[in-house]
């Protein structure tokens, strides 16, 4: 991005243009973000209510699916041999992706010193851990007897002298998918002591006092607490970094590891990673673009923060397509029949028309972000990025379920029909998401207050 | 039914205390066996309908399957009546004096013989502690040589259906058995002052000595009676193309082993009629290109729908009936048959007929021509002829007299018997088996007629639609419950013994054609008994434990007849006669699974797929692409093959004033111009498997014409069915590395063709170690010449391994469970391929993709190189059949193992995990097999030979399945594993299977250029 060449400036000194002219003083921005949360219940806008209703409702697709999956099995979905995974694992892999935005946001462009990143992180991270946690629903709950996949997947001591078996990648998933929940918990947690601390004082009611105390774990915001903050922030940043890499490229291990044709390819990992980065900062943008409006946040969240979004989005993307091109390629140059047998299924067999809409959905349409116009405009940078949801999905499919319906045998092939409890969990899990996301940004600071006021150029002019 | 409706059962007023007092203080087995004499009790008939109001009062309202069912379940839930009071202590005991032989944990086995279409096979019987639990064929038995058929293996299964007939009725009111003998033999001795003018019994086809002669003597003491026999599969054909061609009816059977050129006409012989197994074994025997014996029958087959015969051939004709007749004539008087034909048929247009007729005569008494037995009696004719002509008898082909106890046309008995009913001449009707409702020729108005007798009594398995008709209806035991005999295609007498006491009051023909003989209640077993006491030699007791323990009577194969010339064969009017392009004619034909219908409900051959069109739970309009163009329904294959839907639009088939509305399923390798229906669904009342399964083909056929007629218009609806097939890709893409093949002068010429171009990657390949065996390393090769796809390996399997069935959703899902499945592909012409099988159980690699993926372990190798599945640590991720490149691995998606019915329980095999929801299974070479050998071998110190055998291996009919140690190379597995034809699927992905296979090779004729 466009950062100035200053090589004495303190981390946090910012460039003029961070912040909208709105926002030139602490208090200001402490109120502006503070009041959302401590504010009465009844002064909610509207449309927050409306939000946590839809997810509430939609929650229920995953409330009354999970138990009926318990009580029936797995067979109540559409799967089948040789269609052995099928909306579990692709909404797994579609979660993961959009969970990397958060830590990408807050750990990688922390590292990078790029402030902007700020009136977005806190958000971002959020919706990180709450897409972590809808996609971590999948792989237990996909599995025929997940009362024991529950802890037989775990290394546990035991009297029976077994062992999860190492070789398997959906071992390395169990590690890859903890490790990056429990860190991205710890980081978002921890980053929100200030703020919460701030609340603390701030907050009126008594519940709220106690709540946000015991939250803020004591905080008093002396200086020591704030070199310890710092510290534990960027220890936790670089922590999280290779873990954005990490977790995905595990992911992808899933498949990378497996040799149905359209699995077995060495460039799953940084596809997959580049794949995340963009699904997830299209839904972060799905998900503030909306926000900025509702809570008139357009001085916090710039046109700059669209931009820049954009433009990783323009070119995780354009990696994205790159993969999709070497696919190709390589089903070509490896000569194997399988292979090539897997790409021209991809595009003319019976899935040939989801292939088609991933590549519209993907590469196409998000070309317009060449073009400013269409990144700062809200409306088309919001459809683009409901364009890359949908792409991301349809790129999960294709691999799934696309890459397993034809494999070696042709006299086991098949086709995948997904049921309604397929949809039901699907979009049950959106409705977690999207409920536990109404509750947080009700609840704690959506935005970081402490960062922001970083951002104010008054206190830093004489550095 | 207005005789059954009227009779309403009275009822008394309930004295409840009075019953409650009449069953205070029985147990409950005691109650179970006092049933009889209870159920006679008016307190009885008062407690059934206090007990269960709802289905009282509905029974009165004529009944229903539903309400059958629903009484049924009630009537066993009577067992639990007594536990108003307290039960007394039952203490479970061990044995103070074992049976002889059972050690607890070891099965037993014990010769008898099944019947099909009256004609028996020998088989041993796997018993474990009591309970009949598998089905093998009997090594020393002529039928079987130790193999079966998919009928045979599931036989047992029938024993425990759950939908069996478990009570005797009147009027659809529980009743018993005194009473029923007691209501038959005052209806007898009103008979007998007529001499029995008025009875008349219904049997299917008997071969029966014992009971042939019991039915000799009810028509000896009532000489007006008749003795009907009517199975809707039956040999009238045959039989009367023997009357034709010899003057008299006489059983032929053949020795497939001798002969070089086999011509079919029709004759699905290896995998239809009693020889079948034993003909699939001689064939392939003469077949197979092994240690260097490179000599090859060859195999000419014309049908007008493909069969496993045809799958065989090496060169196949699809044709009309008409074209097929023709073609028979052709040959026949190019053999030099005379003939004499009142109007002169088409020539026929078959190119190679002449090659074909030098081939025979090139082959002379080692050929054999066999029609097949839905041919025009005819074309039998022609076929004796042309063995005559051939040399081939006494050769080849061999004549008995008739192995029935009594041959008749049955096609003609029926129409009698149904004439005679209707004109009032019937009193007692007495239906032995059967289900004459539903499969008499549709013409008859069998159910009409059978209303005018006066007394009906039947006996069967099933509460079927006959039976409702009947005022008594018997359970019939089934022949694993009941002593008889019977004879094989030969001739040989096997002893039937039963394994386990009948399940219900369930009785055999020959204890109900006993009350006749006013010997009601006299043990099958004194029966059988005494009909040979004095047939088997002087030295009785020796010679019948003899038969027992070796399931047949030593040289009791009937003698064969020496045969008078055949003189000029007189053919009737338009026979051969081709019928023009437009018309469409249907035919019929017995379903390769279920038969006639009377395994219409055992689930495991509604599920094993159909093998030409892998079709389960269903039959259809079997038609070829052009006829399906031709009557307008497009092009099904196309979208078929692209698997977007499994609907088939419905046809509406009209023969004459019958309709039938049935799905279309377009079937390359058809003849054009057919249209073909398998017998035996759509059974309303077989029970509850069958009652969801296919249509009525029974609906359109008639008395004449019963296997194919011209008489056919086919009309479009708007409907559609979805139809389950297995198979939904039928082309090998690019992929024909698959199946290899060659004929015999390629394989000559270059032995190695099954090698070229294939390149399996180096041993060291992989990141892990090499899985070693140093003591035992299975391993199988499946011969792909061998296999004509009949399915015995998979229900076999199915028997030995308690694979559950799924039912048509679940295989419309893709979910069936079969360990061992065929493959089934097309090559060459989709107007006329070929089609090649594979059976593909688990390929046991020893760098298997499944074992590395599994997270908890749950698939690991073993030391002797099988592929062991961990049923109890499975948790159900699915990755490992994702990861399997052959896709044997099936998972339980729901809970699929039946665990309410108890019955069902009785069957499975206690040494296999009965899977659980949620835990994938597959193949494991039988491992419970090879671990009771291990111990064996353990305590005897011996090795483990070629006797240890897979259930797919022991059940195959052509032994295309060779399963063994490959570390010992003197087992047969090992010496395959060098055959220059064996290769491994899909090797390039460095799996190294253990099972391989043995690439195809067809002996075509070098005369005949095809295509």
């Amino acid at each position: 991005m466009s950062e100035p060449s200053q090589s004495n400036r303190s981390p946090y000194q910012p460039p003029e243009s961070e912040l909208g002219p709105g926002l030139q003083t602490y208090t200001a921005i402490t109120e502006k973000i503070s009041s959302t949360i401590l504010t009465p219940l009844l002064n909610t806008p509207k449309s927050w209510f409306f939000g946590l209703a839809v997810g509430f409702l939609l929650l229920h697709g995953f409330l009354i699916g999970i138990p009926y999956l318990l009580y029936e099995g797995t067979g109540i979905w559409g799967l089948n041999v040789p269609v052995g995974w099928g909306f579990a694992i692709i909404n797994f892999v579609w979660w993961i992706g959009i969970g990397h935005a958060g830590t990408l946001i807050s750990a990688v462009l922390l590292l990078l010193r790029q402030q902007w990143r700020t009136s977005i992180n806190r958000a971002a991270e959020g919706m990180t851990i709450f897409a972590v946690i809808c996609a971590a629903q999948f792989p237990l709950f996909h599995t025929g007897r997940p009362w024991l996949a529950a802890y037989w997947l775990l290394p546990y001591p035991n009297s029976m002298d077994i062992w999860p078996q190492f070789r398997s990648p959906l071992i390395w998933d169990v590690f890859a998918v903890s490790t990056y929940l429990s860190v991205s918990l710890v980081f978002w947690f921890m980053g929100m002591i200030p703020d919460i601390a701030n609340l603390r004082d701030r907050a009126k009611n008594r519940i709220a006092q106690v709540a946000y105390g015991m939250l803020s774990m004591g905080w008093r915001g002396s200086a020591i607490h704030w070199e310890r903050y710092e510290m534990a922030s960027l220890v936790l940043a670089g922590l999280s970094t290779p873990l954005v890499l990490s977790v995905h490229s595990i992911v992808s291990f899933d498949f990378a590891t497996g040799i149905v044709p359209g699995w077995h390819t060495t460039i799953f990992p940084p596809y997959f990673v580049a794949g995340a980065i963009y699904a997830g900062f299209a839904m972060v943008l799905t998900l503030m673009l909306p926000l900025r409006n509702i809570y008139g946040m357009h001085d916090l969240i710039t046109d700059r923060h669209l931009n820049n979004m954009a433009k990783v989005m323009l070119v995780s993307g354009m990696i994205v397509g790159y993969g999709y091109f070497m696919e190709q390629f390589m089903a070509w140059y490896s000569a194997s029949e399988y292979e090539s047998f897997m790409m021209s299924n991809r595009m003319f067999g019976p899935y040939g028309n989801y292939y088609g809409a991933l590549i519209l959905c993907n590469i196409i349409v998000p070309q317009l972000l060449w073009f400013k116009r269409f990144r700062l405009n809200v409306y088309s940078l919001f459809v683009v990025s409901m364009f890359i949801n949908v792409g991301m999905w349809l790129e999960r499919f294709i691999i799934v379920v696309g890459s397993l319906h034809r494999d070696f045998m042709p006299s086991s092939w098949d086709m995948f029909h997904p049921t309604f409890w397929d949809w039901a969990i699907y979009i049950g899990t959106m409705g977690l998401f999207l409920f536990l996301f109404a509750l947080f940004i009700r609840t704690l600071p959506m935005i970081a207050i402490h960062e922001i006021r970083t951002l104010i150029p008054v206190g830093h002019k004489k550095h | 039914m207005p005789s059954l409706t009227s009779d309403k059962i009275t009822r008394k007023h309930l004295d409840e205390a009075a019953i409650k007092e009449h069953l205070a203080g029985k147990s409950g087995p005691e109650y179970w066996r006092s049933l009889d004499e209870l159920a006679q009790t008016p307190e009885f008939e008062e407690m059934l309908h206090r007990e269960f109001p709802e289905q009282a009062s509905e029974w009165d309202d004529g009944f229903s399957r539903r309400n059958f069912l629903k009484l049924m379940g009630a009537s066993l839930a009577f067992g639990g009546l007594t536990n108003c009071t307290v039960q007394p202590d039952e203490k479970i005991v061990p044995f103070v004096k074992a049976p002889e032989y059972m050690v607890p944990g070891k099965p037993l086995f014990y010769a008898t013989a099944v019947s099909q279409g009256g004609v028996g096979t020998g088989i041993l019987v796997e018993s474990h502690s009591g309970r009949p639990t598998k089905i093998e064929g009997n090594p020393a038995h002529p039928a079987s040589l130790g193999s079966s058929s998919a009928q045979i293996q599931a036989s047992v299964l029938d024993l425990y259906d759950p939908d069996r007939a478990q009570v005797i009725t009147n009027a659809g009111a529980l009743s018993t058995w005194s009473a029923l003998s007691q209501a038959l033999s005052q209806a007898a001795q009103l008979q007998g002052m007529k001499n029995g003018a008025g009875l008349r019994i219904l049997s299917e086809t008997v071969t029966s000595p014992t009971l042939g002669a019991q039915m000799q003597r009810v028509l000896d003491n009532f000489p007006q009676a008749r003795w009907h026999q009517y199975e809707p599969v039956n040999n009238d054909q045959t039989r009367n193309g023997s009357v034709q061609a010899f003057g008299r009816p006489l059983n032929t059977y053949y020795d497939f082993s001798k002969a070089r050129v086999v011509l079919s006409l029709d004759a699905d012989f290896l995998n239809e009629g009693p020889a079948a197994v034993r003909y699939a074994r001689d064939f392939a025997a003469a077949r197979k290109v092994r240690d260097g014996a490179q000599a090859m029958n060859r195999l000419y087959v014309a049908e007008s729908t493909p069969s496993s015969t045809g799958t065989m051939a090496d060169h196949r004709l699809a044709l009309t009936a008409g074209a097929l007749e023709s073609f028979a004539l052709a040959i026949a008087s190019g053999l030099g048959v005379a003939v004499a034909a009142p109007d002169s048929p088409a020539p026929s247009q078959v190119a190679w007929a002449e090659a074909l007729v030098r081939d025979l005569n090139g082959n002379k008494g080692s050929s054999i021509v066999v029609a097949g037995p839905h041919q025009a009696a005819s074309v039998h004719a022609l076929a004796h002829a042309m063995n005559q002509a051939l040399g081939n008898i006494g050769q080849t082909v061999h004549y008995t007299e008739p192995l029935e106890a009594d041959s008749v046309d049955q096609g003609q008995s029926i129409v009698e018997l149904a004439t005679a009913m209707d004109q009032g001449q019937v009193d007692i009707l007495l239906i032995l088996g059967g289900d004459p409702v539903y499969n008499a020729p549709a013409d008859l108005n069998f159910a009409q007629a059978l209303d005018k007798v006066g007394l009906r009594v039947h006996l069967s398995s099933h509460l079927n639609a006959t039976s409702r008709l009947c005022h008594w209806h018997a359970p019939q035991s089934h022949y694993l419950e009941s002593w008889s005999d019977v004879r094989t295609y030969d001739g040989t007498v096997s002893i039937v013994q039963p394994l386990i006491k009948p399940l219900y009051p369930s009785k055999s023909s020959l204890e109900l054609v006993g009350v006749l003989l006013a010997e009601a209640g006299k043990p099958t077993y004194d029966v059988v008994r005494e009909h040979w006491q004095d047939k088997l030699g002087a030295d009785f007791e020796p010679a019948w434990r003899r038969a027992l323990h070796d399931g047949l009577i030593n040289g009791s194969a009937l003698p064969s007849q020496a045969v008078p010339p055949v003189g000029t064969i007189n053919l009737p009017a338009g026979l051969g006669r081709a019928v023009d392009d437009e018309a469409v004619e249907l035919h019929f034909r017995p379903d390769p699974l279920i038969g006639d219908g009377r395994y219409g409900n055992n689930g495991w051959l509604q599920e094993t797929p159909h093998p030409i069109t892998h079709l389960t739970w269903d039959n259809a309009a079997v038609m070829s692409p052009a006829t399906a163009k031709l009557l307008g329904l497009g092009d099904p294959l196309a979208s078929r093959d692209n698997a977007l839907s499994r609907q088939q639009s419905v046809v509406e088939l009209r023969s004459g004033e019958r309709t039938l509305k049935a799905p279309i399923w377009v079937q390359p390798g058809q003849a054009d111009g057919v249209v073909t229906l398998n017998l035996g669904y759509g059974q309303e009342f077989g029970g509850r498997v069958a009652a969801e399964a296919g249509v009525n083909a029974y609906a359109l056929r008639q008395a004449e014409g019963p296997w194919h007629t011209a008489d056919l218009s086919v009309s479009k609806t708007v409907e559609k069915q979805s139809l389950a097939c297995t198979q939904n890709h039928h082309l090998m893409e690019t992929r024909s590395h698959l199946i290899r093949w060659a004929t015999l002068d390629e394989f000559k010429q270059n032995p190695e063709f099954a090698h070229e171009m294939f390149h399996d990657p180096a041993e060291d390949m992989t990141l892990y170690d090499k899985h070693e065996s140093p003591n035992n390393a299975w391993g199988m090769v499946i011969d792909l010449s061998a296999c004509m796809g009949c399915n015995a390996c998979s229900v076999a399997c199915q028997s030995e391994n308690n694979i559950p069935v799924v039912g048509k959703e679940q295989v419309l899902n893709g979910r069936e469970m079969s360990w061992i499945r065929i493959d089934r592909y097309y090559r060459g012409e989709i107007e006329d391929p070929e089609i090649v099988y594979q059976p593909v159980p688990c390929q046991q690699c020893e760098n298997a993709p499944c074992e590395v993926v599994c997270p908890v372990g749950a698939t690991v190798h073993s030391e002797e190189g099988l592929n062991d599945m961990v049923y109890n640590r499975c948790v159900g991720t699915r990755y490992c059949s994702n990861n399997c490149p052959y896709k044997v691995r099936r998972f339980n998606f729901l809970q699929y193992t039946d665990r309410d019915s108890e019955t069902l329980k009785m069957q499975r095999n206690p040494n296999v995990t009965v899977r659980a929801r949620g835990v994938m299974e597959k193949c494991t070479y039988c491992v419970q097999r090879i671990n009771a050998a291990r111990i064996d071998s353990k305590k005897s110190g011996e090795a483990i030979t070629d006797d240890l055998q897979t259930a797919c291996q022991q059940a195959c009919p052509t032994q295309a399945i060779v399963f063994g140690d490959i570390n010992n190379l003197d087992s047969e597995v090992a010496r395959l594993k060098d055959s220059p034809l064996n290769y491994g699927l899909l090797t390039d992905l460095n799996t190294r299977p253990r099972t391989t296979y043995l690439a195809g090779v067809k002996n075509p004729n070098p005369e005949i250029v095809e295509g």
